[in-house]
């Protein structure tokens, strides 16, 4: 029976990569200087999986490379060695290096031999660098003085070369709490007995009276005549695991030549009786014990037939098995390595961890779910009206199964903020050595759980935005100092819950954003009237926008061209909005604000003539009734609506999707003022309905894309109503002619 | 067959001794850690315990120590599973009460041999 190990592979890679994540964020918090015993064992116990899986699924190159990193971590785990700075370092380039030949791996590629080469000379230097701990080192370090143990096979092969048939005479006096290891004698003499043919004599003589016996003690000894092809490693092997705790002697008898089959023959008459007459209680598990060694003697005139019985039975015998097995298997292993990488690796499948409690939830949903069903189906059995109130009760706990079930699998969806969090301590490490920068990085509520997609693309707009704080935000250390702060900058990463949104900040008490340049650079790029003066948050504002960069030279660290503008649209397009606060010299925070999932959002419903939309809450500012005396017409621009000290423009939603008997009059209706990009915009509509819980059909995949919708649902009475797009609508707003065009070619 | 209690912090072992041992028909319960095991093996006896020796929580020679302190696990064959092949941790495993080990990296097949020369 052969088992292909690749099947365990995509655990094995999944596991790799969650512990090289582990060593990594420990490494990194012992090169801050925390190194706890918690810390140092968590990575080293993560490189020894590593190892120890790569071993076992074949991948021997990356086994090889871990185990120099292992040696070295376990010395640092003994105290044998301090984690100094050269230390860590290398070995989070090991850590590197391990990744990307494990994903080499997974992918089927060819590993870049070369550079880890280069790091494991580097491993090899430090561990042999320092002459103290030479002793340990030099024990454990040759990776073969562990493989050749693993091949149990080569104590195997040599016998064929030396034995012939030849008697042993082995002594075996177990001491009182042999037992108690989980060893049995039994077995192993039946493991002699597949080596060769094997006479048993017990010796009881040191067997108390009854009265004085410990059922769980050992006090027989026995001595064993084991003859034919066998040699002593054998013999050891199956004695290993007792050995020191028993008194054993091995010995070669004369060799009997071609009568020793005949000795032991003879031998063994005399034994058999006295055998026989063992008393039952002498071992715990007496019966069996008295049984089988009474019968051993009996045997052994058949065994010759038992000795060949296992061997073509496939049982394997001490020597011989493995010396068979590993012959037969390790071939097909090795063949099986060098064959995957040609092999195009299959992408697993994007899978999701999903605690069991979560899974254990849904499961009690879903059952509460069938009973409320049940009980559904009997009023519906026989309905009058006297059972209207078990129907309302019945229909109340379904809606709120319904409910509970929903939020049940949106958990499920749902993965802590800290796998997005978790690549930063890296990050602020690597760039921070490289500016020359000293920065401690602070994260809080990396347990915030946010939808796995969401998760997925707002990975890069915040690597993003922590390179540009790190970039430009916070200062050199002597510029620090001059300015009369720590030396050391702070960035701090923060998530929390806020209604139905996700809110993370990122935070640094660096310079602030630099106004001046900033309105420089925009005047110079044509984006802003030189003329104008605007407030400080209008020219933070600025950044935001398409083409601008104010770094000096495209650095390699704050992104090349890529902009805060490409930040803000790929933010808004999951729905969320990112805006920035700066106080010179204080520092600055970006603030991204994000639905939890983009599947289900919240809702308010509009209604405007005889439809209905939806304008998703968290765009929603605030809902004003309107003052006529602050609205302002402009010639070929429509209204504008002064709202405190702000003019926003104020859309007609009948005027854009072209309605026919809303409301004119502006002081029957309601205002709501909606968060557009950078703006701030006004639509009218007659009047706000509910709020609700809105799941997102795409409107795209269903039919086609629509300016102004983003989006379709269906409301509880079963009706469709579209979701607002607010940038598209603005579009509209400004094209009349468009929306014009549009709507005759409706008409017509 | 023989009911079997596999311990290790490893998902992708515990998937390769699970498979393998249910293969060869016996029953297998799996346990992520030390405390986890014991916490099963205080419910239930097994027949065989197989354990890695790293593990987070609770170690397998503490968890060893810990079984052999149990009524029902004083005579159970336990294997540790163990990537350090010199004597003095042989010797430590023996020392808190294991049956033997085995040797990693292994194969299916050298599990299944160790298991069988246990078993019986």
């Amino acid at each position: 029976m052969s088992i292909d190990v690749s099947q365990f592979h995509s655990v094995f890679f999944e596991e790799s990569f969650e512990g090289l994540d582990i060593m990594e964020s420990g490494l990194l918090s012992m090169s801050q200087g925390e190194t706890d015993d918690d810390t140092v064992n968590g990575i080293f116990r993560a490189a020894h999986s590593i190892k120890g899986g790569a071993g076992t699924f074949g991948f021997n190159n990356i086994s090889e490379f871990t185990h120099g990193l292992e040696t070295l971590l376990d010395q640092i785990r003994n105290g044998q060695r301090e984690a100094s700075h050269d230390v860590i370092e290398t070995l989070l380039s090991a850590v590197d290096t391990l990744r990307e030949m494990l994903t080499a791996v997974q992918d089927g590629s060819d590993i870049d031999t070369e550079k880890a080469e280069q790091v494991s000379n580097a491993l090899e230097q430090i561990l042999h660098g320092s002459a103290a701990e030479s002793a340990t080192t030099e024990e454990e370090l040759p990776p073969a003085a562990e493989s050749i143990e693993v091949e149990t096979a080569d104590s195997g092969v040599q016998p064929e070369t030396q034995t012939q048939a030849q008697t042993w005479l082995i002594k075996f006096k177990p001491l009182p709490h042999l037992l108690q290891t989980g060893n049995e004698p039994i077995r192993m003499f039946h493991e002699l007995a597949e080596l060769g043919d094997l006479s048993v004599e017990v010796n009881e003589e040191e067997l108390p009276p009854f009265t004085d016996l410990d059922p769980e003690s050992c006090y027989l000894s026995w001595e064993l005549t084991l003859s034919g092809d066998v040699d002593e490693a054998a013999i050891n092997e199956v004695f290993e695991w007792v050995d020191g705790d028993c008194e054993l002697s091995i010995e070669r008898l004369e060799q009997y030549e071609a009568d020793d089959e005949q000795a032991i023959t003879t031998a063994e008459p005399e034994p058999e009786t006295e055998q026989a007459d063992i008393d039952e209680p002498v071992v715990p598990d007496s019966s069996l014990m008295e049984a089988e060694t009474a019968e051993a003697p009996n045997v052994t005139e058949e065994v010759p037939d038992a000795i060949e019985a296992p061997t073509t039975t496939e049982v394997p015998t001490a020597t011989e098995a493995p010396a068979a097995t590993s012959t037969e298997v390790t071939p097909p292993t090795q063949a099986k390595t060098e064959a995957a990488p040609k092999k195009k690796a299959v992408t697993p499948d994007a899978s999701i961890r999903v605690g069991t409690d979560k899974v254990d939830s849904l499961v009690n949903l879903v059952g509460e779910l069938v009973i409320t069903q049940s009980m559904l189906g009997q009023i519906g059995d026989n309905f009058d009206v006297s059972m209207l109130p078990q129907l309302i009760d019945g229909l109340e706990q379904l809606e709120r199964n319904t409910r509970e079930l929903q939020e049940s699998i949106m958990r499920i969806r749902m993965l802590p903020i800290s796998f997005v969090f978790n690549r930063f301590p890296r990050l602020v490490h690597d760039m921070t050595s490289k500016l020359g920068k000293q920065v401690e990085l602070v994260l809080t509520g990396e347990q915030t759980e946010l939808d796995k997609t969401v998760m997925e693309k707002i990975g890069d707009p915040l690597v993003h935005l922590v390179r540009n704080s790190l970039d430009h935000g916070l200062e050199t250390p002597e510029k620090r100092l001059a300015a009369n702060k720590p030396e050391t900058g702070m960035l701090k990463l923060n998530a929390y819950h806020q209604g139905g949104n996700i809110v993370i900040e990122i935070s640094d008490d660096g310079a602030g954003l630099n106004e001046e340049k900033i309105l420089r650079k925009a005047i110079e790029k044509g984006l802003v009237d030189p003329n104008e003066s605007l407030s400080p948050d209008k020219i933070h504002e600025l950044i935001f926008l398409p083409g601008f960069s104010t770094a000096d030279q495209v650095s390699d660290l704050s992104g090349r061209g890529v902009g805060m503008d490409v930040v803000r649209k790929n933010i808004n397009s999951l729905g969320g909005v990112v805006e920035v606060k700066s106080s010179p010299g204080i520092g600055s925070t970006f603030t991204i604000r994000l639905p939890l999932t983009l599947a289900i959002m919240d809702g308010q419903i509009i209604q405007v003539a005889n439809q209905r939309y939806i304008i998703p809450l968290i765009s929603i500012i605030e809902s004003v009734e309107v003052d006529l005396s602050k609205v302002n017409k402009v010639t070929g621009k429509g209204e504008l609506y002064k709202i405190r000290d702000e003019y926003v423009p104020l859309i007609r939603l009948t005027k854009v999707f072209n309605l026919e008997g809303g409301i004119d009059n502006l002081e029957d209706g309601l205002l709501v003022i909606v968060d557009c990009e950078d703006y701030k915009v006004g639509l009218f509509v007659d009047e706000l309905l509910a709020q609700q819980q809105v799941v997102i059909k795409s409107l795209e995949t269903n039919f086609r894309k629509v300016k102004g919708v983003a989006g379709a649902t269906i409301l509880g009475d079963g009706t469709v109503a579209l979701i607002l797009d607010i940038p598209g609508l603005m579009t509209m707003h400004k094209e009349p002619t468009l929306v014009k065009k549009i709507s005759t070619a409706r008409v017509a | 067959m023989a009911n079997i209690l596999a311990v290790d912090d490893s998902a992708s072992m515990r998937q390769m001794v699970t498979f393998t041992l249910q293969g060869a028909g016996h029953k297998v319960t799996v346990a992520d850690d030390g405390k986890q095991a014991l916490d099963i093996a205080q419910r239930q006896s097994f027949d065989l315990v197989i354990t890695d020796v790293n593990m987070p929580v609770m170690d397998g020679l503490t968890l060893t120590r810990q079984l052999r302190q149990l009524a029902s696990f004083k005579f159970t064959p336990i294997l540790v599973l163990t990537t350090e092949a010199g004597p003095e941790k042989k010797q430590e495993g023996r020392a808190a009460g294991a049956t033997g080990w085995l040797i990693k990296p292994f194969n299916p097949e050298q599990l299944l041999a160790t298991v069988k020369k246990v078993l019986g």
